[in-house]
Order: structure tokens, then sequence, then C-alpha cells
């Protein structure tokens, strides 16, 4: 062998998940394939768990090429999972957000006291040496925050004008640097200035650095919560699994971790456990929650051939099940992805300060420029002295300040207000495009309804048993059931007061109902079908029984000795204010629609009820998000309302996504908006705040622009020649500040504003 | 006096000619390497990519700069949006294109780049 010999440091020791070993004869190709490498020490495979153990100087690429080369499948154990990369992401987060703080306290440590001072009518001007040996301290201070909480703004700014464009750096920098500069020109060389300009203005300079490092890290919060979703979601999933494999030849149940079950691996899932990857049942009988996935809280029976899905809870039963998607393809990790690009193709409004400063920039240092001329030309003495307090006005009042603090100062204040309303909103832009929507997609389990079954109706078929007997035997039978309606049954009579009791020869008969004797009385409680095979006459009751199905309600016969004497009735009821909450929106021009993965006959009676027109059941999961697309498609904004994680990748497609607050986490994180109240109420609040919110950002950016739109010519001495009229940098930094101060007025006055009392 | 007006007018012509009307002439290659475009302080860098029409092309991004806009690419025209890690490769892969200019931006279009794609 012609091994390279390398230095002892770089070995190394790596691990790789092999897929398509199904023999144990492959283990020996597999290890006589790796060891043949030059720079492989040693390969050594663990055939139960499909990993190999690689010991030398290769790299990873060079072995799973190795295996590839041979027939198998190769993929390094050190791949960074999902939740790996987001937690890295989030550190990555945090420290920028924490080194952006530390600049916004720096900053704003000098420039708030500067502006008090200034604003309580302090002198910012220079005239005696002393103030003259203050001013440059505090110049000094300025430059060191400059450096210290600015340098990228003068670096971006650098950068993205040897790249031929301008931006928001650009305007900072320039809007900044002037003030510095001129500021400067101010302590050194005041007599080349006449007595009205020798004015400093080092807190615009503080001032404006630390309030856009304050908007960026607020940025980068508000960002951060987009990846809590998907982390949510991750924690869902099982992290190990138990597998049945063979080990010295004999078959044996061992746990590994979830990446490693293969395609078709005989996956043991015991009560209580999560259901580790997608599979088909093969033995064993239990009864699985699958409510964070459907939304449905009934739990559903599961016996052989049925299909399990990762992440849901398993409940009573042992099962053995045959793993049929692994790893990336199991519908969990499908919703993940899913929900993943929803939350990055959701389109950005652009913001008009950004998108006007590639041309307002340009057109700014253009005006800048043309107003010293004509003042250099044809102004009055000091005519140098004018040209330049008329180009650094220029340049200080189209520092875009307020029209920065326009949408956030809006966008904050209407957040609140919306909490107030019990309405929690995700992002600025969610509150923005709410105002906008013009569909309204209704889930229906747990969202128009309450999403917990409970008893509706008791029928008495036989009047000699009173209502309470009735169900106080029903849920005596039921408290022993697993089914998954007993639960409703035994939580409804106990609400009323009604204690179960203990009942003898238990018996429960799947596909039916159950049976058993309670006080010396034999009780049959069921289907249709445990009557009939009884011999228990029903008689008209038949059709009464399925009225109460026509309404949505799931009914069930109680038998007592042989003879019926009542049906009680489930059905997961609509809650107390879904109508008045539906015609509310209705009433503001929406169209709205209800999506369930339910049956149409009781999707139907639903919506009769709550009257809505669009309907669409039986909905699969992943259509939901379709449909979402669908109205996209025909040009409406869609709003997006539901509480399970099948409704994740649909609510982070919306225009805007509603999550119920009773409702899952994931579903939660997946919306931009979460009605904290479980009412529907919330979503017309919810608009109203928006539109509220809307109308007060086009307000402030209207007064923030004014100053900059209006100052701009009026700083450069148009209305000089006309009035004698010449804005000072003076006025021009007492407009920043008083645009700044109409921003946060007029924001402020949202918050006397009401949404409509229901 | 003259020579003051002067100099004013040529900035007045060289921020008309800096910003709006200069056409950068380079354009790095993508079909020849696997291009890593670097996202740092206001820029793509290189910001001008050169394509061959028909062909699918993988781009590297590496994002350096925490600014919120940077940490999202589009690609308007093919609508793909991509999230960028910081610190870390992010492979972007785009479709086959037809001969043209197709402009890439973070949402708020402070960075931007050109992709031109041409003819082999």
């Amino acid at each position: 062998m012609n091994k390279i010999i390398k230095n002892n440091t770089d070995k190394k020791t790596q691990e790789l998940i092999i897929d398509g070993a199904s023999c144990a004869s492959c283990v020996g190709k597999i290890e006589v394939a790796l060891r043949s490498i030059d720079g492989v020490d040693s390969a050594e495979m663990n055939f139960a768990l499909r990993t190999v153990t690689v010991t030398g100087t290769v790299e990873i690429e060079l072995l799973i090429k190795a295996v590839e080369s041979i027939g198998y499948n190769a993929k390094s154990a050190e791949d960074k999972s999902d939740d790996e990369l987001i937690d890295e992401k989030d550190i990555a987060d945090q420290k920028y957000y924490k080194s952006l703080m530390r600049q916004v306290w720096i900053a704003l440590g000098l420039g708030i006291p500067l502006m008090v001072y200034s604003l309580a009518g302090g002198p910012m001007t220079v005239d005696t040496s002393l103030e003259r040996g203050v001013w440059f301290f505090i110049g000094i201070l300025c430059a060191a925050i400059m450096y210290f909480s600015g340098k990228h703004f003068y670096i971006g700014a650098w950068k993205s004008f040897t790249n031929h464009t301008a931006n928001m750096d650009t305007l900072i920098a320039l809007g900044t640097g002037t003030a510095w500069i001129y500021s400067m020109v101010v302590v050194f060389f005041p007599m080349i200035l006449p007595e009205m300009a020798r004015h400093v203005y080092f807190e615009a300079t503080a001032m404006i650095i630390g309030l856009i490092d304050l908007g960026l890290a607020l940025e980068v919060k508000a960002r951060g919560r987009t990846s809590e979703a998907i982390k949510r979601l991750i924690g869902l999933q099982a992290k190990t699994a138990r597998v049945v494999r063979d080990v010295n030849g004999k078959p044996q149940e061992i746990d590994i971790a979830i990446e490693q079950v293969l395609l078709n691996d005989i996956v043991r899932v015991r009560p209580g456990e999560k259901i580790s990857v997608d599979g088909i049942v093969i033995q064993g009988y239990t009864s699985i929650d699958e409510s964070m996935l459907t939304g449905e809280p009934m739990p559903v029976e599961k016996s052989e051939e049925d299909e399990v899905v990762a992440g849901t809870l398993n409940k009573t039963g042992s099962i053995l099940f045959k793993a049929t998607r692994v790893g990336k393809d199991t519908a969990l990790a499908q919703i993940i992805n899913m929900v993943k690009r929803a939350q990055n193709s959701k389109p950005s409004i652009g913001r008009l300060a950004d998108v006007i400063s590639a041309y307002f920039v340009p057109v700014v240092m253009i005006t800048s420029i043309v107003s010293a001329l004509v003042w250099l030309n044809f102004g009055p003495d000091p005519a140098v002295a004018f040209a330049v307090v008329s180009a650094t006005t220029v340049l200080i009042i189209a520092c875009p300040c307020a029209l920065g603090l326009a949408t956030p100062m809006s966008v904050m204040v209407g957040v609140g207000k919306a909490a107030e309303a019990g309405v929690l909103i995700r992002n600025g832009e969610a509150l923005q495009t709410a105002s906008k929507i013009t569909a309204m997609i209704l889930d229906k389990t747990g969202t128009i309804t309450e999403g917990a079954p409970k008893v509706t109706d008791v029928l008495i078929a036989d009047e000699s048993y009173s209502e309470s007997y009735i169900l106080k035997a029903a849920s005596s039978l039921e408290s022993g059931s697993e089914h998954p309606l007993a639960q409703a049954i035994v939580d409804s009579t106990i609400q009323s007061g009604i204690d179960p009791e203990t009942v003898t020869d238990f018996n429960a008969i799947a596909g039916h109902g159950v049976q058993a004797t309670f006080k010396g009385r034999e009780l049959l409680f069921g289907n249709q079908k445990l009557m009939l095979k009884n011999g228990v006459p029903l008689m008209e009751f038949v059709e009464k029984a399925q009225k109460l199905a026509d309404e949505a309600k799931t009914p069930m016969y109680l038998a007592i000795d042989k003879k019926l004497a009542a049906i009680i009735a489930v059905s997961d009821p609509i809650k107390a204010d879904s109508v008045s909450a539906i015609k509310r929106l209705q009433a503001n021009g929406i169209r709205v629609v209800m999506l369930t993965g339910d049956n149409k006959a009781t999707a139907n009676a639903v919506a009769k009820k709550v009257g809505i027109t669009e309907v669409f059941a039986e909905v699969l999961p992943e259509d939901k998000s379709n449909k979402v697309a669908e109205l996209q498609a025909q040009g409406e904004i869609v709003g997006m309302t539901g509480d399970g994680i099948n409704d994740a990748p649909a609510l982070a497609l919306a225009n805007v996504g509603f999550a119920i607050g009773t409702g899952t986490d994931v579903a939660i994180e997946s919306a931009d908006i979460t009605l904290m109240r479980g009412s529907l109420h919330g979503l017309a609040d919810a608009i109203a705040v928006s539109k509220a919110t809307l109308r007060n950002i086009k307000q402030n950016l209207f007064g923030a622009f004014i100053y900059n739109v209006a100052g701009v010519p009026f700083a450069a001495g148009l209305l000089y020649p006309f009035f004698g009229l010449l804005l000072n940098p003076v006025i021009a930094g007492a407009a920043m500040a008083f645009s700044s101060l109409t921003v946060v007025t007029n924001a402020n006055r949202l918050r006397f504003f009401k949404p409509q009392e229901h | 006096m003259m020579i003051i007006n002067l100099i004013g007018l040529v900035l007045i012509a060289l921020i008309v000619w800096w910003f709006w009307l200069y056409k950068p002439a380079k354009a790095v290659d993508a079909s020849a390497d696997n291009i890593t475009v670097v996202v740092n302080n206001g820029i793509y860098q290189p910001s001008r990519i050169k394509v061959f029409e028909g062909k699918k092309t993988t781009l590297q991004f590496l994002r350096k700069d925490g600014s919120p806009c940077a940490a999202t690419v589009l690609f308007p025209a093919f609508e793909i949006s991509e999230e960028l890690p910081l610190n870390a490769n992010k492979t972007i892969e785009l479709p086959s294109m037809l001969t043209g200019e197709y402009l890439f931006h973070c949402p708020m279009k402070m960075y931007t780049g050109t992709l031109i794609v041409e003819k082999e």
C-alpha cells in the first residue's frame, strides 16, 4: 500500500450513516471499500445501527463517494439538523442585536442630554472661548460615537457609492457627516460664518445614529421570532425511535436516533410515546391523538393496515409499524418545509423611505450644489457663508429622520391598541396588510366551533328513565372505554354534577360500542350496528338519529336490558359569538369562506348556521394552503384563520394568518396575528385597528415628508429673493426635531381609537 | 468664480453620471466556477454576474452583514426568495433563463445585483 503519511493532528474519526445495507454481507463490502482509500486507517461498521466509524485523514466527501460507488447511499452523521441550524441563526442574531443595542445606548447617551439642552433653549452657539472648548470636547465625543455606533453607515455609504448606488446609509452618512463637519467648522472658524449661523449640530449627529441603530435592533428582534414556528414544529418530532433490527443474527428492539431510521424499518411505539416516522401499522391496536396535525380533538383508532403519522401521540396501545416515509419525506417534515417556504415567499411591502432614497439622495446632493452655486453667484455678502449654510442646511433637512420614525411609531401604538383588544400582532407588515383583506378563510374545528365535543342532545326513548339517570348510566359505562367520544360524554356529565359509578362485566366491542352491567342491569351503548346485533328495536328513533346526524352531531344509542332507553348526541358546538363575528366581517365587505377537513354534511350544517355560503369540505391538510393560493390567484388579499398544525402552511402563506389563541402553538407561531380570546370578533377588531393604523401611518408619512420636500427648496434659499427668508441650519435642526415630534404626537393619537363595540 | 461654477457643474455631472448613467461593464462569469456572492457593507460582491442562457446556475451567498434587509435575497423574475444565514454559505439554485438582465435584491432594494444572461 502506498499510503500517504500525514501529520497525526490531521487524523479524525468520522461517522457515516449507510442506507440500503440490508444484509450482513454488506458490512464486509463497505468496510473493505472504505479501508482501501488512501488515508483511511480503520473502518468499522455497526450493522444494527447502519453506521460506519472511519478513522483517518480523508475528507468525508471522499468516503461518501466510495460507499456510493459500491451501490449504497451514505451521509455524514454530523450533518446539521434543522434544529441546530436555527439555533445557530438565533445565536448570531442575538449577538448582532446586543451589539446594536450597545451602540444605541452610547449614541443616545450623548444625543438625548444634548437634545434636551437644545430644546430647553440652551445656547448651541460658539461665542466665547469656554464654549469653544466645551463644544470641541463634545465634538470629539461625537466623533467617537460616529466611529463606534455609526461606522457601518459610513462604510456602507462608501461601499454603495463605489457600487454606483445610493441608499439609506448614504443619507445618514451625508446628513450626520455634514452636521458634524459643519459643527467642527463652527468650533474652529466661527468667524468665517455669519453670526446667525454659528450653531453646532452635534446632537443631530448623535441622535440620528442612535435612533437608526435602534430601528435596526428592533427589526432584528422582530425577525428572530419568525423561526419560532419552525422550532416548535421540529420540537414535535420524536428524538429517538425503537426499531427492530438484527443484532448478532437475532432480531432485537433497539433505540436509535430518529435520523437513523430507514425505510421499511419495523418501529415499536408504546403508550404515551410519539410516532417517530410515517408508516403503516402491522401489529396491535391503539388510539392516536392526531390533534396537533389535524386540529380534530378526538383521538383516532388505529389497527393493522392503518397509517400513522410522525409527530402524533400514541395514547393507549402498543403497536408495531413499518416505516414508509422517513427523514425529510414525513408529513411533518413536509409541513415544516412548507411553513419555511411560505414564510420566505411572503411579499414584503417596500418602505417609502427606502424606495425613494435611490433617487432622493442624488437629487438632494445636486440641489445642495446648485444652491451653493446660486448663492455664490447671486447672493448678498457674505456670499461664501450663505453658500455653505444653504448647502449644509439642504443636506441636514434632507436626512429623513422622521420619515424613518413615521411607520414604526404608528405600528408600535397600533400593535399595543390591538393587544388591548386581545389581538396579538406578530409584525408591522401584518398590521398594515390586515386592513386590505378582501377574503377571509375560516377553519371550522376550533375556529368557528369550540373544538371540544360535548353532549348536545339527550332524547329519552323510555319515559321510565330520567335524563340524569341516562347520563349517569352512559358516563359510568364510558368511563371504562377508550373510545374517543367516551371522554366527551364523561366530561359533559361530570360538568353537570353527575359522577360516574363503577360498572362490571365491561366489554368494548371494536367498531360497535360498549357493553356492561350497571346496578344489575345490562347496558349497551353504541351505534346502530350494536343495537341490531343485540336485537334492540329502534323503531322511529332511527329517523330521529338521522336528523341529529344531519345537524352535524354524532348520535349514540343507549339500551337498558335490551330495550332502547335514549339517544345521546355528541357534537362540537359553534362558539357563542361566531355568528355575530362573521356577520361583522361580511358587513365590512369581506368574502368569508369556510375550509375544513370534516365531511360535507357536517361542514354544510355548520356553515348554514353561521351564515357562510362558500364552503370547502374534506380538504386535506396539504390542500389548505392551495386554497389560499387559489384565492390569491383570483386577486384576493387573503386572511386565513385556524388553530391546528394542519393549518400552519396555509396560515404562513396567507397575506395575513390569524391563529386562535386556544389552538396549537405551531399555528400561533406560523400566524401573523393571534386572537387571544378565541373569539372571531378579534378578526374584525384586528382589521379595524389595522385600518386606523394605516391611516395614521399615511398622516405620519405626509407629516414627516413635507418637512423634507418643502424644507429642501426652502433651505436652498428659494424664498429669499421674494421674502428675504432663508432657512438656516438652526431652523433645519428644529424642523427635524419638530417633524419627529409631529410624528410621535400623531401616532399617540391612535391610542384613543376604539374598535367597533360588539 | 468661473472655476468654482465649473467645479460645481462638473460635480453635478459626476453625480448624474455616477448614480444614473454609469453602466458597469465588468460582470463575473458564473459558468466557470462556483461563484460566492458576499453580502456585506450595503452591497453584493460581485454584483454583476454573467450566466449562459438555458443553463441552470448555482450561486453561493455568504452574508457577513447583520442588517435585517441583507438577510433575504429576492430574484423577483423567478419568484425566488431565500433567507441568508449570517456568516454561513447558502446555495441558491436558479432555473435556466432566457437572454436578458435580471435584478436580484434585498426586500428594500438597498442591496442590488444584476444577472446578465447571454447566449453561449
